[in-house]
């Protein structure tokens, strides 16, 4: 029987006293042998992250250690070694891959020295060949002009180009692990297509063996072997990618499955009724980025003669990548944002020719709830305080709005009690519920979604999807629904609007857009959809949303 | 690179601007000066009937318009003439230029030891966070940075002069005792550390408080996680990606305070009897002495500028992102 790769046996990592729990990682085993691409799946808090850190020695030392079992790197333990031999085994014969390509390169180093620092690191070669070296790689990863792009600062790059780097710069040694913790999350779905093909690629060229830490089931589907599911620190569920897909045994990996957003169904059209609620015509909105005193700035086009109708009681889709100016337009009805040009027609009225005074009526009437739950909640304020701050700023007596907060908090399916609480106090989908209950606080018409389920977990975004379906059927409310996703919007819109570059590409209703896209651009982002191949297994496909409270 | 020429230029265009405007509250502030310019000059000439301070009115053209007056004023400045101090019998740019030299050598070499070690000691601080290194760095740091400058100046020379007589207690060389090349060179530098010491302890307290926490802040970037995972080694962690990373905002702060530095200590020239321009101000003040004070006022604004643009170039040069926002 031969050694593997990594054989990982009852790992526990103990966190400091007063955390929320004792272990982070309670006794973990697996193996990885090479050549294979094993996907560990979980939600935040479920401890994928902390197993890769102690891998790679990157523990928040002290605070956090590995309080029992071992780390066998082809039959020798990790832990024991030397700190000597450990440093020469991270980056040389283990490499990783962080999440965040913004942040991850030192903004003040250029890339292709960034790389050369790990082969000086592990290897003899001189300069030159170094930098030879450093300039192939680059070529490898699939980055244009690399002897040029060598040279370059991060932040002329972008998120994926940066990605591009980070993979270059785990691949200098030659790795025999590759660990990526969530490579492709921070990216648009275009390109997270096209890192994960470059990943698979090169996996399979050099026989790696791959630990990819994942939230997401479609991109399990789309690259695993073999297949880890976490929760709470422990192991759930451990078996080939095809049996985890297709037959998940434990109920946790059936909830998560059941939760991945599928645009396979979807719901009836709309049937329009009614004059328009919004109309938008002709939005055109131009940043200018830079300039000074002597230099003339640059004019970014964030917004493009968008037009855009939305009628009483529809849910409109705003989809596109980062940039392509889908938010622009949000906060231009919300009116955070001026146009320079178009029309806003609300009920009839152009809001933009509205002066201050002429559009505070219409603040009630169009609500946001924002993308970042932790954000958007001032933490000095208790949450009853923060619904209730529209209203009373409308006129409205302070304790009956008060009062109606809490009717609204349990309309959001949480419990009135919490109105006397703070927003830390809450995870991260309570607190967007309580945005949503501050955002009806205003009794408004047209609700402005952008991106609401973005920063939560699957199985958490499940929930508030659910409530916001809810919620609008109740109240009969119009809603505008900003999101990245695709397979999100596919659940809970009428009507798609998808967005490129300031401008919209194609708008029809959710069916016509999934079936019959009728743009290049559509068809591209459907096609990079991670995981599309894959059937959910039908019975976990109507499954019913677990609990109220997240 | 071209970037960098035109970041300078730019740079320079509103620093004159600027220049230009201080030189006009400069005049502006003469005649908000009770009485008006002749009055103060016959004042101090001695001598003040009706008819003389008619007479230096005409012959400084006083009684032209005022838009006139700020012309000459102006012309005058832009040909180096920055007037004549009656209590001294002698043209201001001439005490100032006696004055200068030593301020600089006091201030310059100060604020470099300062930035030396407060750096140094604000990394070793962050690098040992947590051990009784860094609480004794932090607690020296406070203590300097809490007691005042002049008090520390005093002690100092209390101790190393006048205890221990190893060093001069004031003055910027030995009166009369006529050195010339390096013997005079090393006169001057022992009468330098005692001032140099005093106002270096002020600022390294600051610039090491400053490092260590902008170090501790880029400690915890995903970046330098990054780094680790490369298998670098501690030291090289250290210094090339976090310390770089780290000593952004300490050079914006220096940069503000270098500008203000040579502006001149006047406690420290004080304590010390240093003659600098410090020194020269507060007389200046004590004497009613516009002529010089409205000169001194013009030097340490060009100082304050000049520091600024050294500074912006030295952040352009540190980090690039700063040529590419514009």
């Amino acid at each position: 029987m031969t050694v593997p790769l990594l054989d990982v046996r009852g790992l526990s990592i103990a966190l400091p006293p007063g955390a929320d729990r004792p272990l982070a990682v309670d006794n973990l085993t697996f193996t990885l042998n090479a050549n294979e691409i094993l996907c560990v799946v979980g939600e935040s808090g479920s401890g994928k992250s902390m197993t890769a850190h102690a891998m790679m020695g990157l523990l928040p030392h002290p605070h956090v250690r590995v309080s029992a079992g071992s780390l066998l790197f082809k039959g020798r333990d990790v832990l024991t070694m030397p700190e000597a031999e450990q440093r020469s085994l991270r980056g040389g014969r283990i490499a990783m891959v962080f999440q965040e390509p913004m942040t991850a390169l030192n903004p003040l180093m250029r890339v292709g020295r960034q790389i050369g620092e790990s082969l000086r690191a592990h290897t003899p070669l001189p300069a030159p060949a170094r930098h030879a070296r450093v300039v192939e790689l680059l070529d490898q990863v699939g980055l244009p002009n690399p002897a040029e792009l060598a040279d370059a600062y991060p932040f002329r790059l972008s998120g994926g180009q940066r990605q591009r780097v980070m993979i270059a710069m785990a691949l200098a040694c030659q790795p025999d692990i590759l660990i990526a913790d969530e490579p492709t999350t921070a990216l648009d779905v275009t390109t997270q297509k096209q890192i994960l093909d470059l990943i698979r690629a090169i996996q399979a060229e050099r026989h790696m063996g791959m630990m990819f830490i994942t939230h997401d089931f479609g991109v399990v589907a789309e690259i695993a072997h073999r297949v880890a599911v976490m929760r709470h620190g422990k192991l759930v569920e451990y078996g080939a990618a095809g049996d985890v897909l297709n037959r998940p045994q434990h109920p946790y990996t059936r909830q998560l499955i059941a939760s991945v957003p599928h645009y396979i169904e979807h719901r009836d059209d709309h049937a329009k009724s009614g004059a328009p609620l919004l109309v938008a015509e002709k939005v055109r909105k131009t940043f200018h980025v830079g300039g000074g005193l002597f230099r003339k700035s640059k004019p970014v086009v964030a917004g493009d003669d968008l037009s855009l109708t939305i009628h009483p009681g529809e849910t409109v889709g705003l989809v596109g990548e980062s940039g392509s100016g889908k938010s622009t337009l949000g906060r231009s009805i919300v009116g955070l944002i001026k146009p320079d040009s178009g029309r806003i027609l609300f009920e009839g009225t152009d809001l933009l020719s509205l002066d201050a005074k002429g559009f505070r009526p219409y603040r009630r009437r169009v609500q946001m709830v924002f993308q970042d739950p932790y954000a958007s909640l001032n933490p000095r304020h208790r949450i009853g305080d923060i619904i209730a701050q529209g209203p009373v700023a409308f006129g409205e007596d302070r304790n009956k709005a008060l009062k109606r907060a809490r009717e609204l908090l349990a309309m959001v399916g949480l419990d009135g009690s919490a109105a006397d609480r703070f927003p830390h106090e809450f995870s991260g989908g309570q607190r967007q519920r309580v945005g949503i209950a501050r955002a009806l606080a205003m009794e408004p018409k047209l609700l402005v979604a952008d991106e609401p389920v973005s920063a939560l977990d699957v199985s958490v975004q499940g929930q508030v999807l659910e409530l916001l379906d809810d919620i609008r059927k109740r109240l009969g409310l119009a809603m505008l629904f900003i999101t990245h996703d695709l397979r999100v919007a596919a659940q809970v819109c009428d009507t798609i609007a998808v967005m490129r570059r300031g401008k919209i590409v194609e708008m029809g209703t959710s069916r016509q857009v999934f079936t019959h896209p009728r743009d290049a651009y559509t068809r591209t982002l459907l096609d990079a959809i991670p995981g599309k191949a894959w059937h959910i297994p039908d019975d976990l496909q109507k499954a019913p949303v677990v609990g109220a409270a997240s | 690179m071209l970037g960098f020429a035109q970041l300078f230029a730019s740079r320079l265009v509103k620093a004159l601007a600027i220049l230009i405007a201080i030189v006009v509250m400069n005049f502006f502030l003469v005649h908000a000066a009770p009485g008006d310019p002749a009055m103060v000059m016959a004042g101090e000439a001695g001598a003040a009937d009706e008819k003389f301070v008619e007479q230096l009115r005409q012959q400084f053209g006083l009684d032209r318009p005022l838009h006139e007056q700020l012309a000459t004023y102006v012309g005058k400045i832009a040909q180096g003439d920055l007037g004549f101090s009656y209590r001294q019998q002698r043209p201001v740019w001439d005490i100032l230029a006696e004055r200068l030299p030593a301020t600089l050598i006091l201030t310059l070499t100060a604020f470099l030891l300062a930035l030396a070690a407060g750096v140094a000691l604000g990394t070793l601080a962050a690098i040992t966070v947590g051990t009784w290194a860094d609480s004794a760095i932090t607690v020296v740091a406070l203590l300097a940075y809490a007691t005042p400058i002049y008090w520390i100046g005093l002690m100092l020379s209390l101790l190393f002069s006048i205890q221990l007589g190893w060093l001069p207690a004031f003055g910027y060389e030995t009166i009369g005792a006529g050195y010339t090349g390096l013997a005079h060179a090393a006169d001057v530098a022992q009468h330098l550390i005692l001032p140099v010491i005093t106002l270096a302890l002020f600022y390294m307290a600051g610039y090491a408080r400053l490092t260590r926490a902008s170090m501790l802040e880029v400690r915890g970037q995903d970046f330098v996680k990054t780094a680790k995972a490369k298998g670098l080694s501690q030291s090289h962690i250290v210094t090339r990606h976090v310390l770089r990373n780290a000593i952004l905002p300490v050079i914006t702060v220096a940069g503000i305070q270098a500008g203000q530095l040579v502006g001149g200590s006047i406690l420290i020239e004080t304590v010390f009897a240093w003659p600098g321009i410090g020194r020269l101000a507060f007389e200046a003040v004590l004497q009613r002495d516009y002529q010089v004070l409205l000169g001194i006022f013009l030097v340490t604004s060009v100082m304050v500028i000049l520091f600024n643009i050294l500074t912006d170039i030295l952040y352009g040069i540190v980090d690039p992102r700063i040529q590419a926002a514009r």
